[in-house]
């Protein structure tokens, strides 16, 4: 994967987040790391950001996948959507 | 005597005789929460290099069924204590002002009480309106509550609330108030078809302390402890009610059966349906307890198991089953018995166990969690 795709695929995440995770902070705020749980992100809103990801992305987050630590960080959720993305191809 | 020996004994010597005036006065159950101090059960879950007894899953559920055999308003209130201990020795073990008071709660036997509930955030435990106020190594929080159990009965309270001022509604954290540095006043009343016992009212509660008395990440408590313990341990009392409520129908077809030997009661065939149906609830429960013990035996504790959205679907399916299941199953149990099942003061009367049945589905309303199961199964695909 190039730079460009992967900066484009945070781009991606962070609209997604933007538009389901109902943080509580502006997207300017939300740091690659930033625990998004701690930030407002619910269990529910995760769940919406999840179906938004598999829609935009093409994919379906595995079992093994859907657990806190995968969705607590736009680092986070890259890894696991890149992981699926290249696995794909 | 094993552990569950003597909580059997308590349960039949002192909760069950106890038991209808409790509910009939709606008061504590005194009597057998204190005998269950006296064999140093409350503290069951402290870890025995603290002094405790370090059980696990299992046999905490095994007691919470045995006492809601004789006593639903024991075993809840017992239930609900030892999810607060549960807390504390799973997510405060580092910190050295909470293992000095895990070796006080094993000398002393204090019963914490849960402050989970606040005015205005609809009902849900992942929200808070109120904050800790931090200053100087101090602690102030005032809590607007809707419902406190037993608050006026216990030594100490764990309450949830925002993590700072400034914190979203969802940052919480947990703070541990001591006898003594706090005030409980009781503004309602708790008047209620069943589990009066757990004298449950709303209630405003003002708490001063030091900061080392909060615990961070409620977010992380709730999903690795606060839901499995609590569906397993309230599943496991409801069993309990369900199975009590199944031998006062067991004991009323065999009276009828010594009447006519000879002739099997028509009211057996109903009784061998019943148990079946028992069985399958006692069976879940035991299933989900032995799988969440296994995990939190784990070196890392099953966090990431347990954090996993397939296993909050189990925890939640467990206790929107078993809640339907104590109710059917008391039902089932007063159509057996007849009117002596309905007759309040009847050896086989069951309508105790339904009543407290009923309070099962709104522990946490079964919507709400089956509206949590919607939204999972949305992206779960096996599990």
């Amino acid at each position: 994967m190039t730079q460009e795709k992967g900066a484009g695929m945070v781009d991606d995440i962070r609209a997604i987040l933007a538009q389901h995770g109902r943080l509580s902070i502006s997207g300017s705020e939300l740091k690659d790391d930033t625990d998004l749980y701690q930030v407002g992100m619910t269990s529910h809103a995760s769940v919406n950001v999840m179906l938004a990801l598999e829609a935009k992305f093409d994919i379906e987050f595995p079992d093994r996948m859907l657990k806190r630590g995968v969705f607590d960080s736009v680092a986070s959720i890259r890894a696991a959507v890149e992981e699926l993305v290249n696995g794909a191809q | 005597m094993t552990n569950l020996e003597k909580v059997a004994a308590i349960g039949a010597e002192v909760a069950g005789p106890a038991a209808a005036s409790v509910d009939r006065e709606a008061r504590f159950p005194h009597e057998a929460i204190a005998a269950l101090k006296r064999e140093k059960l409350m503290s069951a879950l402290v870890p025995k290099e603290l002094g405790g007894m370090g059980v696990g899953m299992i046999e905490l559920c095994a007691m919470c069924e045995t006492l809601g055999q004789h006593c639903s308003n024991t075993a809840m209130v017992f239930a609900m204590h030892q999810i607060q201990v549960a807390c504390i020795v799973r997510h405060a073990a580092s910190s050295p002002y909470f293992r000095d008071y895990m070796k006080e709660l094993v000398e002393k036997q204090f019963l914490i009480a849960s402050v989970t509930s606040e005015v205005g955030v609809g009902g849900e435990i992942r929200r808070s309106i109120c904050a800790v106020e931090l200053s100087d190594g101090s602690l102030k929080l005032n809590k607007d509550a809707t419902t406190v159990s037993y608050g006026e009965h216990a030594d100490d309270l764990l309450l949830t609330c925002r993590r700072s001022a400034d914190a979203a509604s969802n940052d919480q954290v947990m703070v541990l108030a001591r006898k003594g540095d706090f005030t409980l006043s009781n503004v309602g009343k708790w008047d209620t078809m069943g589990m009066r016992g757990t004298c449950s009212p709303p209630a405003l509660v003002s708490v001063r302390g030091v900061d080392a008395q909060v615990i961070p990440d409620f977010a992380t408590i709730i999903s690795h402890t606060k839901v499995p313990f609590s569906h397993i341990l309230w599943s496991g009392l409801w069993s309990g009610i369900a199975a009590g409520a199944v031998g006062r129908a067991r004991a009323f077809v065999r009276q009828q059966a010594r009447a006519n030997p000879g002739t099997t009661p028509p009211s057996a065939l109903r009784l061998a349906e019943v148990v079946s149906t028992l069985q399958t609830m006692r069976a879940n429960v035991h299933d989900v307890a032995a799988e969440c013990e296994a995990l939190m035996n784990r070196s890392d504790q099953g966090t990431e198991s347990l954090t996993s959205i397939g296993f909050g679907l189990r925890f939640n399916n467990l206790k929107v089953s078993t809640s339907q299941l104590a109710v059917q199953i008391a039902n089932q149990a007063m159509l057996i018995c007849g009117i002596n099942g309905y007759k309040n003061d009847s050896p086989f009367s069951v309508a105790r166990h339904l009543r407290d049945a009923h309070s099962a589905a709104l522990m946490v309303a079964n919507d709400r969690i089956l509206a949590t199961n919607a939204s999972i199964l949305l992206v779960l695909k096996d599990g």
